[in-house]
Protein backbone atom coordinates (compact mmCIF):
# COMPACT_ATOMS: atom_id res chain seq x y z
CA UNK A 1 0.00 0.00 0.00
CA UNK A 2 1.21 3.44 -0.81
CA UNK A 3 1.53 6.04 1.82
CA UNK A 4 -0.27 9.65 0.58
CA UNK A 5 3.38 10.80 0.38
CA UNK A 6 4.19 8.22 -2.43
CA UNK A 7 0.79 8.68 -3.72
CA UNK A 8 1.60 12.64 -4.16
CA UNK A 9 5.15 11.83 -5.62
CA UNK A 10 4.09 10.06 -8.17
CA UNK A 11 1.15 12.19 -9.29
CA UNK A 12 3.31 14.90 -9.27
CA UNK A 13 6.02 12.70 -11.93
CA UNK A 14 2.65 12.43 -13.76
CA UNK A 15 1.81 15.83 -14.00
CA UNK A 16 5.69 17.02 -15.05
CA UNK A 17 4.88 14.14 -17.65
CA UNK A 18 1.66 15.62 -19.32
CA UNK A 19 1.96 18.80 -18.24
CA UNK A 20 6.18 19.77 -19.16
CA UNK A 21 5.72 21.67 -15.83
CA UNK A 22 9.03 21.93 -13.71
CA UNK A 23 8.29 19.58 -9.97
CA UNK A 24 8.82 22.51 -7.79
CA UNK A 25 5.75 23.87 -9.51
CA UNK A 26 3.38 20.92 -8.57
CA UNK A 27 2.33 21.48 -5.04
CA UNK A 28 -0.36 20.22 -3.62
CA UNK A 29 -2.69 23.51 -3.98
CA UNK A 30 -1.65 24.12 -7.46
CA UNK A 31 -4.87 24.29 -9.68
CA UNK A 32 -3.99 22.19 -13.25
CA UNK A 33 -5.48 24.74 -15.31
CA UNK A 34 -4.26 28.45 -13.46
CA UNK A 35 -0.98 27.68 -12.08
CA UNK A 36 0.08 23.99 -14.46
CA UNK A 37 -1.15 25.40 -17.44
CA UNK A 38 -3.62 22.07 -18.72
CA UNK A 39 -6.11 22.67 -21.22
CA UNK A 40 -8.74 20.27 -22.09
CA UNK A 41 -6.92 17.65 -23.84
CA UNK A 42 -4.46 17.64 -20.99
CA UNK A 43 -7.01 15.78 -18.98
CA UNK A 44 -7.04 13.07 -21.15
CA UNK A 45 -3.47 12.41 -21.05
CA UNK A 46 -3.35 13.17 -17.62
CA UNK A 47 -6.05 10.08 -17.03
CA UNK A 48 -4.17 7.70 -19.09
CA UNK A 49 -0.87 8.41 -17.56
CA UNK A 50 -2.04 8.03 -13.99
CA UNK A 51 -3.67 4.87 -14.93
CA UNK A 52 -0.15 3.61 -16.30
CA UNK A 53 1.30 4.71 -13.54
CA UNK A 54 -1.26 3.51 -10.57
CA UNK A 55 -2.75 0.17 -12.31
CA UNK A 56 -6.02 1.74 -11.79
CA UNK A 57 -9.61 2.01 -13.90
CA UNK A 58 -10.34 6.04 -14.49
CA UNK A 59 -13.78 5.62 -16.34
CA UNK A 60 -14.85 8.37 -18.44
CA UNK A 61 -16.15 11.61 -16.68
CA UNK A 62 -15.38 10.20 -13.33
CA UNK A 63 -11.98 11.99 -12.43
CA UNK A 64 -12.85 15.30 -14.19
CA UNK A 65 -16.73 15.55 -15.12
CA UNK A 66 -18.01 17.01 -18.57
CA UNK A 67 -21.14 18.24 -17.45
CA UNK A 68 -22.13 17.97 -13.94
CA UNK A 69 -24.56 20.71 -14.20
CA UNK A 70 -25.89 20.47 -17.76
CA UNK A 71 -27.38 24.01 -17.67
CA UNK A 72 -29.85 23.55 -14.72
CA UNK A 73 -31.63 26.49 -13.30
CA UNK A 74 -32.12 24.46 -9.87
CA UNK A 75 -28.17 23.58 -10.08
CA UNK A 76 -26.94 26.69 -11.27
CA UNK A 77 -28.29 30.41 -10.98
CA UNK A 78 -26.87 33.36 -11.80
CA UNK A 79 -23.37 31.87 -12.34
CA UNK A 80 -23.41 30.73 -9.40
CA UNK A 81 -23.97 26.52 -7.70
CA UNK A 82 -27.06 26.62 -5.31
CA UNK A 83 -27.10 24.79 -2.47
CA UNK A 84 -28.47 21.93 -4.31
CA UNK A 85 -25.46 21.99 -7.49
CA UNK A 86 -23.18 21.59 -4.13
CA UNK A 87 -25.14 18.37 -3.13
CA UNK A 88 -24.71 17.12 -6.97
CA UNK A 89 -20.65 18.25 -6.71
CA UNK A 90 -20.30 16.34 -3.72
CA UNK A 91 -21.91 12.96 -4.81
CA UNK A 92 -20.18 13.15 -8.49
CA UNK A 93 -16.85 14.49 -6.71
CA UNK A 94 -16.57 13.16 -3.51
CA UNK A 95 -12.87 13.39 -3.56
CA UNK A 96 -13.45 17.09 -3.77
CA UNK A 97 -12.56 19.58 -1.11
CA UNK A 98 -15.37 22.44 -1.50
CA UNK A 99 -14.54 24.52 1.35
CA UNK A 100 -12.91 27.45 -0.12
CA UNK A 101 -15.48 27.30 -3.13
CA UNK A 102 -18.55 27.21 -0.68
CA UNK A 103 -17.92 30.52 0.65
CA UNK A 104 -18.44 32.26 -2.91
CA UNK A 105 -19.40 29.17 -5.58
CA UNK A 106 -18.72 30.75 -8.70
CA UNK A 107 -18.87 28.72 -11.68
CA UNK A 108 -16.37 30.13 -13.19
CA UNK A 109 -14.67 29.31 -10.00
CA UNK A 110 -15.04 25.67 -10.30
CA UNK A 111 -11.95 25.11 -12.34
CA UNK A 112 -9.89 26.03 -9.22
CA UNK A 113 -11.24 22.69 -7.79
CA UNK A 114 -8.84 20.93 -9.43
CA UNK A 115 -5.94 20.42 -7.69
CA UNK A 116 -2.98 18.17 -7.76
CA UNK A 117 -4.42 17.90 -3.77
CA UNK A 118 -7.58 16.61 -5.51
CA UNK A 119 -5.94 14.28 -8.20
CA UNK A 120 -3.68 12.77 -4.82
CA UNK A 121 -7.10 12.18 -2.96
CA UNK A 122 -8.97 10.80 -5.86
CA UNK A 123 -5.98 8.14 -6.40
CA UNK A 124 -5.90 7.59 -2.72
CA UNK A 125 -9.49 6.96 -3.37
CA UNK A 126 -9.14 4.34 -5.83
CA UNK A 127 -6.46 2.20 -3.96
CA UNK A 128 -8.31 1.94 -1.04
CA UNK A 129 -10.19 -1.17 -0.65
CA UNK A 130 -13.69 -0.73 -0.47
CA UNK A 131 -14.94 -1.57 3.51
CA UNK B 1 -0.83 20.05 -52.77
CA UNK B 2 -2.07 16.99 -51.40
CA UNK B 3 -2.38 17.31 -47.58
CA UNK B 4 -1.45 13.21 -47.15
CA UNK B 5 2.08 12.39 -46.44
CA UNK B 6 2.13 8.51 -46.38
CA UNK B 7 2.09 6.08 -49.87
CA UNK B 8 0.44 3.63 -48.40
CA UNK B 9 0.05 0.85 -45.39
CA UNK B 10 2.66 -2.55 -45.35
CA UNK B 11 1.25 -3.95 -42.32
CA UNK B 12 -2.11 -3.06 -40.04
CA UNK B 13 -3.10 -4.97 -37.02
CA UNK B 14 -6.45 -3.48 -35.70
CA UNK B 15 -6.26 -1.36 -32.46
CA UNK B 16 -2.30 -2.53 -31.97
CA UNK B 17 -0.09 -1.37 -34.59
CA UNK B 18 0.33 -0.04 -38.01
CA UNK B 19 3.51 0.62 -40.45
CA UNK B 20 3.55 3.11 -43.93
CA UNK B 21 5.59 4.12 -45.63
CA UNK B 22 5.89 7.60 -47.77
CA UNK B 23 8.84 7.50 -50.80
CA UNK B 24 10.39 10.92 -50.59
CA UNK B 25 11.22 12.19 -54.28
CA UNK B 26 13.34 14.67 -55.88
CA UNK B 27 10.07 15.57 -57.55
CA UNK B 28 8.40 16.35 -54.82
CA UNK B 29 7.01 19.82 -54.79
CA UNK B 30 8.32 20.84 -51.36
CA UNK B 31 11.99 20.09 -51.87
CA UNK B 32 11.82 22.77 -54.50
CA UNK B 33 11.94 25.11 -51.96
CA UNK B 34 13.41 22.73 -48.71
CA UNK B 35 16.22 23.33 -49.42
CA UNK B 36 17.57 24.16 -53.64
CA UNK B 37 20.61 21.96 -53.33
CA UNK B 38 19.78 20.34 -50.02
CA UNK B 39 16.55 18.39 -50.60
CA UNK B 40 15.65 17.96 -46.66
CA UNK B 41 11.97 16.70 -45.26
CA UNK B 42 11.32 18.96 -42.94
CA UNK B 43 10.35 17.30 -39.42
CA UNK B 44 7.11 18.84 -38.78
CA UNK B 45 6.31 17.15 -41.86
CA UNK B 46 7.29 13.97 -40.66
CA UNK B 47 5.24 14.66 -37.37
CA UNK B 48 2.42 15.17 -39.78
CA UNK B 49 2.71 11.55 -41.37
CA UNK B 50 3.13 9.81 -38.26
CA UNK B 51 0.24 11.47 -36.80
CA UNK B 52 -2.06 10.14 -40.31
CA UNK B 53 -0.63 6.35 -39.76
CA UNK B 54 -1.70 6.88 -35.99
CA UNK B 55 -4.83 8.74 -36.71
CA UNK B 56 -6.01 6.19 -39.24
CA UNK B 57 -5.01 3.17 -36.87
CA UNK B 58 -7.07 4.88 -34.37
CA UNK B 59 -10.16 5.95 -36.22
CA UNK B 60 -9.84 2.56 -38.01
CA UNK B 61 -10.69 1.08 -34.23
CA UNK B 62 -14.09 2.23 -34.09
CA UNK B 63 -14.83 1.96 -37.51
CA UNK B 64 -14.26 5.18 -38.97
CA UNK B 65 -16.92 6.78 -36.47
CA UNK B 66 -15.09 9.13 -34.37
CA UNK B 67 -13.59 12.22 -35.63
CA UNK B 68 -10.05 11.88 -35.11
CA UNK B 69 -8.06 14.99 -34.28
CA UNK B 70 -4.73 15.79 -33.50
CA UNK B 71 -4.75 17.34 -30.18
CA UNK B 72 -1.66 16.82 -28.33
CA UNK B 73 2.63 16.02 -28.82
CA UNK B 74 3.34 15.26 -25.20
CA UNK B 75 6.67 14.27 -26.18
CA UNK B 76 9.00 14.00 -29.85
CA UNK B 77 12.76 13.79 -30.57
CA UNK B 78 14.52 13.75 -34.08
CA UNK B 79 17.93 12.61 -33.92
CA UNK B 80 18.75 11.97 -37.60
CA UNK B 81 17.53 13.52 -41.28
CA UNK B 82 15.79 12.35 -44.36
CA UNK B 83 16.91 13.24 -47.58
CA UNK B 84 15.04 13.33 -51.17
CA UNK B 85 15.63 9.67 -52.28
CA UNK B 86 14.75 8.22 -48.83
CA UNK B 87 12.46 5.68 -47.98
CA UNK B 88 10.25 7.17 -45.02
CA UNK B 89 8.60 4.13 -42.75
CA UNK B 90 6.34 5.57 -39.78
CA UNK B 91 4.90 3.04 -37.06
CA UNK B 92 2.32 3.70 -34.77
CA UNK B 93 1.59 1.71 -31.46
CA UNK B 94 -1.92 2.24 -30.00
CA UNK B 95 -1.29 2.87 -26.10
CA UNK B 96 -4.95 3.71 -25.34
CA UNK B 97 -8.51 3.81 -27.48
CA UNK B 98 -11.09 5.36 -25.07
CA UNK B 99 -14.14 7.04 -25.47
CA UNK B 100 -12.84 10.64 -25.52
CA UNK B 101 -9.78 9.97 -27.26
CA UNK B 102 -6.46 7.95 -28.14
CA UNK B 103 -2.83 7.92 -28.04
CA UNK B 104 -0.33 6.25 -30.07
CA UNK B 105 3.68 5.67 -29.37
CA UNK B 106 5.06 6.42 -32.96
CA UNK B 107 8.71 5.84 -35.16
CA UNK B 108 9.87 7.51 -37.43
CA UNK B 109 12.79 5.48 -39.91
CA UNK B 110 14.51 6.15 -43.25
CA UNK B 111 15.80 3.54 -45.17
CA UNK B 112 15.14 1.51 -41.93
CA UNK B 113 17.53 3.57 -39.58
CA UNK B 114 15.64 5.06 -36.51
CA UNK B 115 15.34 9.06 -36.95
CA UNK B 116 12.61 10.02 -34.47
CA UNK B 117 10.03 9.11 -32.05
CA UNK B 118 7.31 10.82 -30.51
CA UNK B 119 3.71 10.55 -28.49
CA UNK B 120 0.73 11.64 -29.92
CA UNK B 121 -2.63 12.42 -28.23
CA UNK B 122 -6.06 12.34 -30.52
CA UNK B 123 -9.32 13.66 -29.51
CA UNK B 124 -12.62 12.17 -30.70
CA UNK B 125 -14.30 15.56 -31.48
CA UNK B 126 -18.09 13.68 -31.60
CA UNK B 127 -20.60 15.91 -32.30
CA UNK B 128 -22.77 15.74 -29.06
CA UNK B 129 -20.28 18.03 -27.83
CA UNK B 130 -19.86 20.64 -30.63
CA UNK B 131 -23.00 19.86 -33.04
CA UNK B 132 -23.66 23.59 -33.72
CA UNK B 133 -19.93 24.29 -34.98
CA UNK B 134 -18.72 20.98 -36.40
CA UNK B 135 -21.78 19.19 -38.15
CA UNK B 136 -22.60 15.61 -38.70
CA UNK B 137 -20.31 14.82 -41.33
CA UNK B 138 -17.10 13.15 -40.46
CA UNK B 139 -14.49 15.69 -42.09
CA UNK B 140 -11.43 13.58 -40.73
CA UNK B 141 -12.29 10.39 -42.55
CA UNK B 142 -13.16 11.43 -45.90
CA UNK B 143 -12.52 10.51 -49.72
CA UNK B 144 -9.70 11.74 -49.86
CA UNK B 145 -8.09 8.97 -47.55
CA UNK B 146 -10.50 6.66 -49.47
CA UNK B 147 -7.45 5.16 -51.35
CA UNK B 148 -5.39 4.52 -47.76
CA UNK B 149 -8.64 3.17 -45.35
CA UNK B 150 -8.71 0.58 -48.79
CA UNK B 151 -5.23 -0.10 -48.78
CA UNK B 152 -5.87 -0.96 -45.11
CA UNK B 153 -8.84 -3.13 -45.82
CA UNK B 154 -6.61 -5.27 -48.10
CA UNK B 155 -3.98 -5.48 -45.74
CA UNK B 156 -6.63 -6.99 -43.08
CA UNK B 157 -8.26 -9.48 -45.47
CA UNK B 158 -4.76 -11.06 -46.47
CA UNK B 159 -4.26 -11.47 -42.61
Amino acid sequence: MLTQDEIFQKVSTTLVEALNVDETEVKPGATLQGDLGAESIDFLDIVFRLEREFGIKIPRGELFPESIFQGDPELVQNGKVTAKGLDELRAKMPFADLTTFETNPELSRMGDLFTVELITRYVQGKLTPDP
Amino acid sequence: MQWIWIDRFTEFRRGEFARAVKELSLTDELFADHFPGYPVMPAALMLEGLAQTGGMLVGEANDYREKVVLAKIAKVKFHGEALAGDELTYEATVLYVREEGAAVGGKVFANGRELGEAELTFAHIDSARMPQELGDRNFVFTGRLKPLMESIAKLQAAH
